[in-house]
């Protein structure tokens, strides 16, 4: 696994670098919006991972409440924060693709709405798990994280069931799309997707070593106890 | 152009300050390792 870091680490830059490339030279210019239709190459892709982050999230939140496994809760945590920095990059780079083709950064429609509230939601489970302690805190933020992804499904769909400023769904929605622009979009998808998993893999061991961590200090600190009777 | 550029540097800065930000607390407990270590 420590091997295969690096060479995963690698592949995945060039990966990167490669569909960046395509997004911004390679890809052909939209008719209506000319290249400020190029931010969807990372507006997205960028979603779709904050989509996979958050159901991880989810999961494994399920598996800490049955369970009470410290490796689910370490993966609730680490997949929380990685879906957090990809759901900040979705609600920045909306606004600025929103501001040249709509003429304004925001609206208030259902599916940028739901958003920024998914994003409130793990913002607050990540301030929870950070400024509260105890043997509990774990099964509440798992709790948190449940009803938290009842919004992904409101997000996901929204621009399927409601009438939104959004643009409706392109793949599998009934629209159409240059070929060469869907390419570019799945190639920057596995991209950062690839991109995801590498930042969750270090924050995952992050999190067990931390874990490792407060387990040694709990048992120093009886050791102390014990000693000083 | 520079709504364009500016989301895709905006992209970059976010993950490249959430990565600086794993890489210190990654420090941070590497010092409190050695210091259980000392112990």
């Amino acid at each position: 696994m420590k091997r295969a870091f690096p060479i995963f680490a690698v592949l995945t830059a060039a990966l990167l670098a490669y569909g960046l490339y395509q997004a911004l030279w390679v890809a052909p210019t939209d008719r209506l919006q000319g290249d400020v239709y190029r931010i969807i190459y990372y507006h997205v892709p960028s979603a779709w991972t904050m989509f996979s982050f958050f159901a991880l999230n989810f999961v494994s939140s399920i598996v800490y409440l049955i369970r009470r496994n410290p490796r689910a809760d370490a993966v609730a945590v680490a997949s929380a924060e990685v879906g957090v920095v990809f759901n900040t990059v979705v609600l920045v780079t909306g606004p600025l693709w929103a501001r040249p083709v709509w003429g304004i950064w925001w609206t208030w429609d259902i599916r940028l709405t739901s958003t920024l509230v998914l994003w409130l939601i793990y913002v607050s489970y990540l301030l929870l798990r950070r400024f509260s302690s105890g043997g509990q805190m774990p099964v509440l933020a798992a709790a948190l994280a449940v009803f938290g992804a009842l919004d992904m499904p409101l997000v996901y769909f929204s621009i399927w069931f409601f009438r939104t400023q959004h643009p409706q769904p392109v793949i599998g929605g009934g629209g159409s799309i240059d070929p060469r622009m869907l390419q570019v979009w799945l190639l920057n998808w596995i991209a950062f997707q690839c991109f995801g998993l590498l930042v969750f893999a270090a924050r995952y061991r992050l999190e067990v070593l931390s874990q490792e961590v407060e387990e040694m200090q709990a048992l120093e600190s009886l050791l102390e106890v014990r000693g000083s009777r | 152009m520079s709504y364009l550029y500016a989301a895709y540097i905006i992209t970059w800065a976010i993950h490249i300050a959430y990565l600086s930000s794993l890489a210190r607390r990654y420090a941070r407990l590497r010092r409190e390792i050695q210091e259980l270590k000392r112990h």
